[in-house]
């Protein structure tokens, strides 16, 4: 494969960066009681977000999670909308009218988060569906959870698209836990990439906090995938540092396994790797963090800023 | 006028949809080589191959999310549930995601399929194979209901389904496939979603009733009518969104009313249509609302108890003569 270009390893720092500059500022809000409802955090998962968006073309589409404020941004998504969302603002990606777990941009290949585990796994197969009878040349990248693949959709999905040779990437995001049910109680085998060969398929595993790999990974196997060899499972291990949600008591794991996870941090991995092998200057990568910062502040603004939906607004858009 | 069979007039508008748009296609279990479960579909394969006449594995729930994601990236697909009964295990996918798309995402996205189902007892096919669940769906915001009576309004509806860029549910009832026949215009026809037909006209009370139970309401007004009584029989044909208005309007020139539905009895479509009545029309009741629905029991195996859950001519005649005393 060849050498990954200088503008991607930019782009890469410059997307984790704004995922965890982002989050971290919803957590704060959430912290404040800014927050109507709760959220589901990204942080310490972006290398997987990330290095598998990075390796698709413009025109490839996603669905995502509960958890997806990662993939939106890593997929393009606008954090100022994003943010106005959150806040319940009318200028938000859904007028308010969705939150969190609900943020969508057709426009560029977001076909949504999903508030339902599993829930986007049959509908990113049919947008693959549709990119095959449509011949399209495009890729479909459906993430889910270690919970979601136990879903019996999971296996009605995945069985179709083997079946068809759907342009798709099922890609499991393994952080070890459902909400706080381990992956270890929940399945019977040691690798969930290995359910790929109940459908005739090809699985891997792959160290999800390594944005590199993950974007190797990915470049190498999307051509065939693209063109309709058939779909692939992609198990990305990784572990998230706040709970499931904000309500998380966090009684399923110890203190010492975040901290020993923590130490593993993507972004710090990242930089690492980028200042020892010369490719981005350490000044460069203070600049970039710099960029994402006032990105996200600049955000945070807009949202705080922003009107909340007229009350009337609630009864439109039930139908088109 | 040629006379079509209500599933030939299904299989003609779904046929002539598909040649006239290639972004239609049909997906199910056994809609292709079988020839569909009902003999509905029997042809369409041959005429427009398996990538537009899709047979699947029994997957209900990802056939619908495979519905939905297709029609989110621009294609119409017209999605085949085999009895109704089976809705219920895509019920995920089509409660919490092709109706809530819309609203959730702010607007800026729609789900533009239509699920056909047929529904309905009477066949013998007991407890989970007869069942008319509409109430189900019909309480969930985001959907669209229609459950043609005839094969006139069948062809016409569907066309408009396929039309409305929300997801519409099409319930057909078995009884109506090879049993009802009826007049059907061989061009494009559209019938307006959301409108109700006057079955029949007349003075003295109204019944309002969904698919297969308006051919027993027509049977029991044309009795009536020897008997001097003369019946307004109204198909809402969509449920929801409902015309209330056509019905409302009904009530106030006959001012008694019975509703008649299949499904039963504890929160079918008809109690929802009562209190509508009750409050829109009271001043124009000159008796209480009657219901005609099924038992609330599972539909029973053994034609003799079948018979006895599922509303009969002659329940329905009782319950308006019960009106007029």
């Amino acid at each position: 494969m060849e050498n990954i270009e200088l503008k991607i390893y930019k782009e890469m720092l410059r997307k984790m960066l704004l995922i965890r500059l982002f989050e971290e500022q919803v957590d704060q809000l959430y912290m404040k009681g800014e927050v109507h409802g709760t959220g589901h955090l990204y942080i310490g998962m972006e290398a997987t977000a990330v290095g598998s968006i990075l390796a698709l073309k413009k025109e490839d589409v996603i669905t995502s999670t509960h958890r997806g404020h990662g993939h939106c941004i890593a997929k393009g998504a606008d954090p100022k909308l994003m943010m106005a969302e959150l806040l319940g603002k009318r200028t938000g990606y859904c007028k308010g009218k969705g939150g969190s777990m609900h943020i969508a941009d057709i426009n560029i290949g977001i076909l949504g988060a999903n508030g339902i585990v599993g829930g986007g796994i049959a509908i990113a197969t049919g947008a693959a569906f549709a990119i095959k009878e449509m011949a399209t040349g495009q890729v479909v990248l459906c993430f889910f959870g270690d919970g979601a693949i136990n879903q019996g959709v999971f296996h009605e999905s995945i069985n179709m698209a083997s079946i068809w040779n759907l342009p798709i990437i099922y890609l499991v995001e393994n952080n070890k836990y459902g909400m706080g049910f381990p992956v270890s109680k929940a399945v019977n085998i040691e690798k969930l990439s290995k359910r790929a060969c109940a459908y005739g398929i090809k699985g891997i595993t792959i160290d999800g906090n390594d944005v590199v790999g993950v974007y190797k990974a990915i470049k190498e196997i999307i051509t065939d995938v693209r063109s309709c060899k058939g779909p692939i499972l992609v198990e990305c291990e990784t572990y998230r540092w706040k709970g499931h949600s904000r309500m998380d008591p966090e009684r399923y794991r110890t203190k010492e396994e975040v901290e020993q996870w923590k130490k593993k941090c993507p972004i710090l991995r990242f930089k690492k790797y980028l200042m020892d092998n010369k490719i981005i200057s350490l000044s460069e990568i203070e600049k970039i963090e710099n960029e994402a910062k006032n990105i996200i502040n600049e955000a945070l603004e807009f949202a705080k800023n922003s009107p909340f939906p007229n009350p009337q607004e609630a009864i439109e858009d039930v139908y088109a | 006028m040629r006379e079509l069979f209500y599933s030939e007039a299904i299989k003609e508008a779904m046929v002539q949809e598909m040649e006239s748009d290639d972004k239609v296609f049909l997906i199910g279990e056994d809609v292709g080589v079988y020839g569909g479960a009902f003999g509905l579909t029997f042809g369409m394969i041959d005429q427009f191959g398996p990538k537009r006449v899709v047979d699947t594995p029994i997957s209900e729930q990802a056939i619908v999310g495979i519905g939905i994601g297709a029609a989110l990236m621009g294609m119409k697909p017209i999605i085949e549930i085999m009895f109704s009964d089976f809705i219920l295990l895509a019920m995920e996918q089509i409660a919490n995601q092709a109706a809530k798309i819309r609203y959730m995402f702010g607007g800026k996205a729609c789900v533009p399929i239509v699920i056909r189902t047929p529904g309905g007892g009477g066949t013998g096919a007991a407890a989970q194979h007869s069942q008319s669940i509409e109430a189900l769906l019909f309480h969930i915001p985001g959907l669209k209901i229609i459950m043609p009576s005839t094969p006139y309004d069948a062809k016409g509806l569907f066309f408009s389904a396929m039309k409305d860029p929300n997801p519409v549910i099409m319930f057909e009832h078995k009884l109506l496939y090879k049993k009802i026949k009826g007049n059907v215009p061989i061009e494009r026809y559209e019938i307006p979603l959301g409108k109700a037909d006057i079955k029949r006209v007349g003075k003295d009370i109204t019944i309002v009733a969904t698919s297969y139970m308006v051919h027993k309401a027509l049977t029991v007004a044309d009795k009536l009518s020897f008997e001097g009584i003369e019946v307004e029989v109204i198909d809402p044909m969509t449920i929801k969104p409902l015309d209330i208005e056509t019905i409302i309007n009904s009530v106030k020139k006959t001012n008694r009313v019975v509703l008649v539905e299949e499904a039963c009895y504890s929160g079918g479509f008809t109690s929802f249509l009562a209190s509508e009545i009750a409050s829109k029309a009271f001043d124009y009741l000159d008796s209480p609302i009657i219901r005609v629905a099924s038992l609330d029991t599972p539909i029973p195996y053994s034609i003799v108890l079948e018979n006895e859950v599922i509303p009969s001519e002659d329940k329905i005649e009782k319950a308006i003569k019960g009106l007029l005393i």
